[in-house]
């Protein structure tokens, strides 16, 4: 047998506390859970609207974070340029920042008043506050970073002389991504996609911000657990945040291997 | 300097600590083995030639057709450079079949799904591997995948095949089989090749003209014969430190260059390389009794002191180099010109099937 | 001190549950409560002495920082700590176990369920607000009245339905039978200040006091409905009973009712109770 390194106390009780501290909050929130109500609480026809539209705003939030980050990810990884290190830095800002704060300066920008948005309104007639598409838009927004380092770190770390030996073969760059680099870091990709698809799915500050509460258009599941909280509906609202927590650990377990290692 | 056909490139390179300096002009059908200790710039210069690696000053210009000229601004990226290359790690994209690898450059150049297909198939038929033609490359062996990896390269017709260290990652009991095969190949390569390489058995044996790079710079070029008779390096003495011969075995007799036979003490047939390491040539007065099987009377065309080793060059129905140490060459008088007896034994000469 | 950290545990839990998206209010009430510092009891001169902490409805922010200064320019012994945040939120946070010697809340039915779970007792009107129509600056659209909030070129944002503000205005709109159509129900009723003050919404429905607070930016118009006192708002204000202060407690209550805290109501557009 394998000497086993000795646990001791100074690590074992902050560690146990760490795991309790993370592990509890979500225990209560299943144990407190209205079970008998749950299906009807889900079935709402409100709940229902809310479900439908956060999957519809996330999917299209993960695409947005996707067409828009993997470009990035791959100029940040491959590519030198003047002010890297200030955009890498910039990229990191969605998950420090406040979602509010980042909401509003999404209304700052892309908002009908806003420095590029009035253009979108004069030239296109196309407004995102208030509408399904400033709900994704504001969820890519906070989403996206998760997409960009993931992605940034797999197109650092992917081996370059698979690529090299595909040009000498005479696939140009666009072959060499796509036949080449994508299939090798593709685990990290669907990886980071899916983070940031979780990501975008819980995201509330935001979307009520940038995109407001408009029922059936921008109220997705964090708004609606929000207002059932604010009407007093504590059930509903911890059966709504049950599916969250369900799609969170679904994800997590999915990014086991990636994230955790072999256990 | 433009040869019209052939590669002939000229080109520096500055990377880190090396600085890279060559001049290589190579004709057409013809193998260039370019040696050289680790950190010479042997890969970099073949990375160099296949457009891999930026090139700061110099031109490279391939059958006519000018590949890189810094001065003039031009510079044709790899993928539109008729190259072929097998790299020392045989880099077959993981997620693809054998066939699928093969099938690669042929793809990327625009040939038609099935019509690449086919002639994947066809190249894999001639490397012996028709039947793994859907394994993944982690189901290979490291002969066999090296194997495909040759064929990638081939399967595009390059003008300029690029070898870097192409059976350094193999084991030594699948090293020769593949040393054999892949001359075979390249002899009916019909372009330019190089290989780059740290083994002068594998250079001799696939190569017909040696480079010798050391620290950037070309420090010698020649035949194997030319570079083992005048080593101008401590590298190249070390490098070429083994006599080779080609020649035919039958049983324990080999017949080498100029019908002299060489008695070995492993059994062999076919087409083999000899190595004699010059320090089991044995030099002696007069005929030597008892065990040693090759005995031959020979002269001594050139005597270089290396410290207190003495390299020999003795002419006779054989070249040979016998190293001797500086007090065993005083004790026999040895000058240019002066007759010798020669003796090696069995036991010290090595086979390899070529 | 037990208690203390108990609710910051939950406010933390609570924030994660929302993946991390804290609502506005509750962003700020972590802030205060994290400050504060212990209740500490001595007998001095002025029995006014130690921490208050008040929760109060966040439309309630400018008149009670005024206020709050000056309760403690008059009692200098206390520090007062608020909490603003939507009437609901610190009704939820009351039935955590926050620490909280006064709550105000923006409406009767929120007060009320406090009272009712035994968590508040006595509750006593301070204050009504009105609804005025919120418009851009020089009111570019010319709305005038409700019915003109109906209609299609005009972006019209409302507080949604589950808060205050949101009730009040369905109901002012049944009441005038105009059926607009919100492009958003928000949060709370300061979210639909921000949507009007950044040019996103034409117009919204918010309380006098909201009017009066970004009247840099905005302007109120005053609809014949909001005069309606069926369509006001009421601010009751009570002591908890798990009040650690009640002295100052009370001491806030009656500075609120004084006739100090009543110009400073009417100064933030409040209208008397």
């Amino acid at each position: 047998m394998s000497r086993r390194p000795a646990l001791s106390p100074a690590v074992a009780v902050p560690a146990v506390a760490a795991g309790a501290f993370l592990a509890l909050p979500l225990a209560a929130l299943v144990w407190r859970a209205p079970w008998a109500a749950l299906w009807s609480d889900l079935t709402d026809p409100a709940a229902r609207t809310a479900l439908r539209l956060s999957l519809v705003c996330s999917l299209w939030a993960t695409v947005l974070a996707v067409g828009l980050g993997l470009p990035l990810a791959w100029a940040l990884a491959r590519v030198p340029f003047p002010g890297r290190r200030l955009v890498r830095a910039l990229v990191l800002v969605p998950l420090v920042l406040p979602p509010v704060v980042g909401g509003v300066a999404l209304l700052l920008a892309l908002g009908r008043r806003g420095v590029v948005g009035r253009y979108l309104d004069q030239w296109f007639s196309l407004r995102l506050p208030f509408t399904t598409a400033g709900a994704a838009v504001a969820e890519a927004f906070v989403a996206m970073p998760f997409l960009v380092l993931t992605a940034e770190a797999a197109f650092r770390s992917a081996d370059r002389r698979y690529e090299d030996a595909a040009r000498t073969l005479g696939a140009g760059g666009w072959t060499v991504f796509r036949r080449v680099t994508l299939p090798l870091t593709w685990p990290a990709l669907a990886a980071g996609g899916l983070l940031a698809w979780a990501r975008a799915l819980g995201e509330f500050g935001a979307t009520i911000t940038f995109a407001g509460n408009a029922p059936g258009r921008t109220t997705t599941i964090p708004l609606q657990v929000f207002l059932l909280l604010e009407s007093g509906r504590l059930g509903s609202a911890l059966a709504l945040s049950l599916v969250l927590l369900a799609v969170s650990v679904t994800v997590l377990a999915v990014l086991r291997d990636r994230w955790l290692g072999a256990l | 300097m433009t040869a019209s056909d052939g590669l002939s490139a000229e080109v520096e390179v500055r990377l880190g600590a090396l600085d890279l300096r060559v001049r290589l002009a190579v004709a057409p059908g013809e193998t260039v083995a370019v040696l050289g200790p680790n950190g010479a710039g042997k890969t970099t210069l073949l990375r160099a030639l296949a457009g891999l690696h930026d090139v700061d000053s110099g031109t490279v210009v391939l059958d006519g057709e000018v590949l890189e000229d810094t001065a003039g601004g031009r510079r044709v990226p790899c993928e539109q450079r008729s190259v072929g290359m097998v790299f020392q790690a045989n880099l077959l994209f993981p997620h693809m079949s054998a066939l699928e690898n093969v099938a690669f450059g042929l793809r990327a150049r625009g040939v038609r799904k099935g019509e690449a297909r086919r002639r994947a198939g066809d190249w894999l038929d001639r490397v012996g591997l028709a039947a793994h033609a859907q394994a993944t490359p982690d189901r290979l062996s490291g002969g066999e995948a090296q194997r495909v990896a040759l064929a990638r390269a081939l399967a595009g017709d390059p003008r300029l095949l690029l070898l870097d260290e192409p059976l350094a990652a193999l084991d030594a009991s699948v090293r020769g089989a593949m040393r054999r095969e892949l001359r075979t190949h390249l002899a009916a390569a019909p372009g330019v090749r190089v290989v780059v390489t740290h083994d002068a058995v594998d250079a001799a044996a696939l190569a017909d003209r040696l480079v010798v790079l050391e620290g950037g710079r070309v420090t010698q070029e020649g035949t194997l014969a030319e570079l083992t008779a005048r080593p101008r390096s401590r590298y190249v003495a070390d490098l070429v430190g083994v006599n080779l011969f080609t020649g035919r075995a039958d049983g324990t007799a080999v017949t080498v260059t100029g019908g002299f036979v060489l008695t070995v003490a492993e059994q062999a047939s076919g087409d083999v390389l000899v190595a004699v390491p010059p320090r089991a040539v044995t030099l002696h007065h007069r005929r030597p009794d008892g065990s040693p099987r090759n005995v031959w009377e020979a002269s001594a065309a050139a005597v270089e002191h290396e410290g207190d080793r003495v390299r020999v060059s003795l002419a006779g129905p054989v070249a040979i180099v016998a190293e001797v140490t500086a007090a065993a060459a005083g004790e026999l008088a040895l000058e240019a010109g002066g007759p010798v007896w020669v003796a090696v034994k069995a036991t010290e000469i090595d086979v390899f099937p070529a | 001190m037990p208690r203390r950290a108990c609710a910051i545990v939950a406010l933390t839990v609570c924030c994660a549950l929302a993946a991390g998206a804290c609502g506005s209010g509750n962003a700020a009430t972590t802030t205060t409560a994290a400050t504060a510092t212990t209740t500490t009891t001595t007998t001095v001169a002025d029995p006014v002495t130690g921490e208050l902490v008040v929760l109060a409805a966040s439309s309630l922010v400018e008149p009670f920082e005024e206020l709050g200064r000056m309760f403690e320019a008059g009692h200098p012994d206390v520090k007062v700590t608020f909490s603003f945040a939507g009437s609901s939120d610190l009704a939820r946070q009351i039935d955590a176990g926050a620490p909280a010697d006064v709550f105000a809340s923006a409406d009767e039915k929120t007060m009320a369920a406090v009272v009712a779970a035994g968590q508040a007792a006595e509750p006593v009107v301070v204050a009504r607000n009105r609804l005025a129509v919120i418009v851009e600056k020089g009111n570019p659209k010319g709305v005038r009245t409700l019915a003109d909030l109906a209609r299609s070129d005009v972006v019209l944002v409302l507080c949604a339905a589950e808060v205050p503000c949101g009730r009040l205005a369905a109901a002012a709109f049944r009441k005038a039978g105009v059926a607009a159509e919100p492009a958003s129900l928000e949060a709370n009723v300061k979210a639909v200040v921000s949507k009007v003050t950044l040019g996103e919404a034409d117009a919204g429905i918010v309380y006098r006091s909201d009017v009066q607070a970004a009247r840099d930016k905005v302007e109120g118009v005053d609809v014949v409905e909001g005069a309606d006192a069926a369509l006001q708002a009421v601010y009751p204000v009570a002591l908890t009973t798990a009040a650690a202060n009640r002295v100052a407690a009370k001491a806030w209550v009656d500075l609120v009712r004084s006739a100090g805290g009543l110009r400073a109501l009417a100064a933030a557009g409040f209208l008397g109770p």
